[in-house]
């Protein structure tokens, strides 16, 4: 697969995300996020609507706003009309598939300027409610009415993954002591707490082995992403960042459903390695593993261990970061656990309270994730594209009033988006272009 | 006991209120934001299980039904063609169209959870426990709930247990009419 064009993001904006945003409509509260990317203080002048040929819009539920055609809404509130546009719904995947939606209008030729808005308003209903919402993207013949709850299925994935690989409750916790610490840098994040690997283990059981603090929580919130053709990205930037590679993959709706069978190997792995594995059964991600691998193709990543300088991926839950470490081949499948207790995900320079002796050779999510920033569906896959994108202009300072997580001279990062038990997947690659 | 929590639930039930004043100030206009307001939304389905249906007309039948390629063979057992223990109408493989065949009462556990939270729909229902069961005779897993372990002592210990299926008396026709339970309890 290739690029009929290069494609590059320029600017991005994030709205404050919380758990209730009773101040703006969602329309309003997109806007927020597409004026701060549009009038970005580092772009050489402000992007304005005649700039723009067309958007994606990225929102995930209908239930949660009781507002069906709600794109429509935004696409007239931020004065888009009748410029085209389209709305992308994937899960918890919205917004990396609408990142690529985006990608794929200039790849194409069709726009040499696409703004990708999401946004998700999930404070309409309460918390268990919402959760009730949420598990209606499971089969409603077959698994919503035996329980249908996505912590208890991401629970059951991660059961049969420590039972496959010994991987431990503590190990989880680490992800959420890692991600709300990063956080704690962070001013568009959601939670600003200290945690112990004892604070994540005492937290309440929500469903064996996940406490709350290894959950993502409701938001609402809104991103932006301005996406260009390289002459409208030198116009607007010095410090352009192109995206060189997009991947996708699926996988079974039902877990019960998916195969027992053999790895889907990364260039740098080796079929030896995984003689007993049966794959990707429920403890694996396929469909991040495909999306990887597609990803990592058109990118020319040879190992995604040396070539790739941070992530920012979806940790819905502190159970899928570490299987996602695995799909995406960061370390073999089944020693997630142990490359993340050695330390290799953390930020080099963000002070801890544990012992790592590998810290910081592959930051993962230095923003704080899903865990920490909270998770309005449609909008976090873009929320990723936004910090990767400052990431890679050393903006992190800039944005954040704070450097403690810009990572040094980054060169290339990889967002990952994920939906519903694993179902869609996307993995894009974004490398400074300057 | 345990301690009482630092503080009182939040819950969207309160007051009705029909009216709002209005400031005499229209610069103090802002000042009004947010007005919340409450609604209900409920709605009846008409679901079809559709050609899933003898599922549940078998569990309806204390009988345990599941589908077979007719053109794939099984990867872990070549002497038989793929078994899918939940049903599906047509093979993910081939694209062909499976034939029913009727699953032992008796599996292990291929892995659990125990939800002490879950959505608003089954919250009373908590903590219940969630598995997936596998089978030798089949290739995919079927979701269930397990009843008879203790919810308050979760064991990795759980998966690989031998279980056998129990069926309510009187069906509701929802796959909860079979569940599973530790294999040779006395029913």
């Amino acid at each position: 697969m290739k690029a009929m064009r290069d494609v590059y993001m320029v600017a991005g904006g994030v709205s404050k995300f919380d758990k209730a945003r009773h101040d703006v409509t969602f329309q309003a509260m997109v806007k927020e996020a597409f004026d701060y990317a549009c009038h970005d203080r580092f772009l050489k002048r402000p992007i304005r609507v005649e700039d723009i040929d067309g958007s994606v819009a990225s929102y995930f539920s209908d239930h949660f706003m009781r507002q069906l055609k709600a794109g429509a809404m935004v696409q007239d509130y931020l004065g888009l009309c009748p410029k085209p546009s389209h709305r992308v719904e994937g899960g918890g995947a919205t917004g990396g598939l609408a990142f690529q939606e985006g990608w794929k209008a200039i790849a194409s030729g069709y726009m040499d300027a696409c703004v990708v808005y999401g946004w998700e308003t999930m404070s309409h209903v309460e918390t268990w409610k919402g959760n009730e919402f949420i598990a209606l993207a499971s089969d409603v013949s077959f698994d919503y009415p035996v329980g249908g709850f996505y912590t208890g299925y991401y629970a059951m994935m991660v059961v049969r993954h420590m039972k496959e690989f010994g991987t431990t409750a503590e190990q989880l916790a680490h992800v959420s002591v890692k991600n709300y610490r990063n956080a704690f840098h962070n001013p568009y994040a959601q939670k600003h707490e200290k945690l112990t690997i004892q604070d994540v283990r005492n937290s309440p059981m929500v469903a064996w082995p996940l406490t709350r603090r290894d959950i993502c929580v409701m938001s609402d919130g809104a991103a932006v992403a301005v996406l260009c053709d390289e002459k409208a990205a030198r116009t607007f930037t010095d410090r352009p960042v192109r995206i060189t590679g997009i991947g996708r993959g699926t996988d079974a709706m039902r877990m019960a459903d998916r195969p027992h069978e053999k790895v889907i190997l990364l260039p740098w792995e080796d079929e030896k390695d995984y003689k007993h594995l049966k794959y990707p059964g429920v403890h694996s991600f396929r469909a991040g593993r495909a999306a990887s691998k597609q990803a990592y193709e058109m990118a020319g990543i040879a190992d995604a261990r040396k070539d790739l300088d941070f992530i920012e991926l979806h940790d819905a839950y502190s159970s899928s970061e570490l299987q996602t470490y695995e799909d995406m081949g960061l370390c073999q499948y089944g020693e997630g656990g142990r490359w993340l207790q050695a330390g290799n995900p953390f930020m080099p320079r963000v002070e801890y309270g544990l012992d790592l002796p590998r810290k910081g050779t592959l930051p993962v999510n230095p923003s704080g994730g899903l865990i920490a920033c909270g998770h309005p569906v449609g909008a976090t896959g873009l929320m990723q594209a936004v910090f990767a994108l400052w990431q890679l202009q050393e903006r992190i300072g800039d944005h954040f009033g704070d450097t403690t997580l810009q990572v040094r001279s980054p060169q290339r990062g990889a967002i990952h988006s994920h939906a519903g038990t694993g179902t869609y997947v996307t993995v894009s690659i974004l490398e400074r272009a300057w | 006991m345990a301690m009482l929590p630092d503080k009182l639930e939040e819950t969207i039930s309160g007051t009705t209120v029909f009216n709002v004043s209005m400031p005499k100030d229209l610069s103090a206009l802002a000042d009004m934001t947010p007005l919340v307001i409450k609604f209900p939304y409920s709605i009846n389905y008409l679901h079809s299980y559709a050609q899933d249906s003898p599922f549940f007309a078998g569990l309806a039948n204390g009988r345990l039904l599941a589908t077979r390629s007719s053109d794939r063979k099984s990867p872990k057992d070549p002497s038989r063609n793929y078994v899918y223990a939940t049903p599906r109408g047509h093979c993910m493989y081939t694209g062909s169209k499976t034939d029913w065949v009727e699953l032992p009462k008796r599996g292990r556990v291929h892995t659990f959870t125990v939800c002490y939270f879950g959505s608003e729909a089954f919250l009373p229902e908590c903590p219940f426990v969630l598995a997936l069961i596998e089978w030798e005779q089949a290739d995919t897993l079927l979701l269930t709930r397990l009843m008879g372990v203790d919810p308050q002592k979760p064991s990795l210990d759980w998966v690989g247990m031998d279980v056998e299926a129990r069926f309510r008396r009187n069906s509701q026709l929802n796959p909860t009419d079979v569940y599973f339970v530790p294999a040779g309890r006395r029913p």
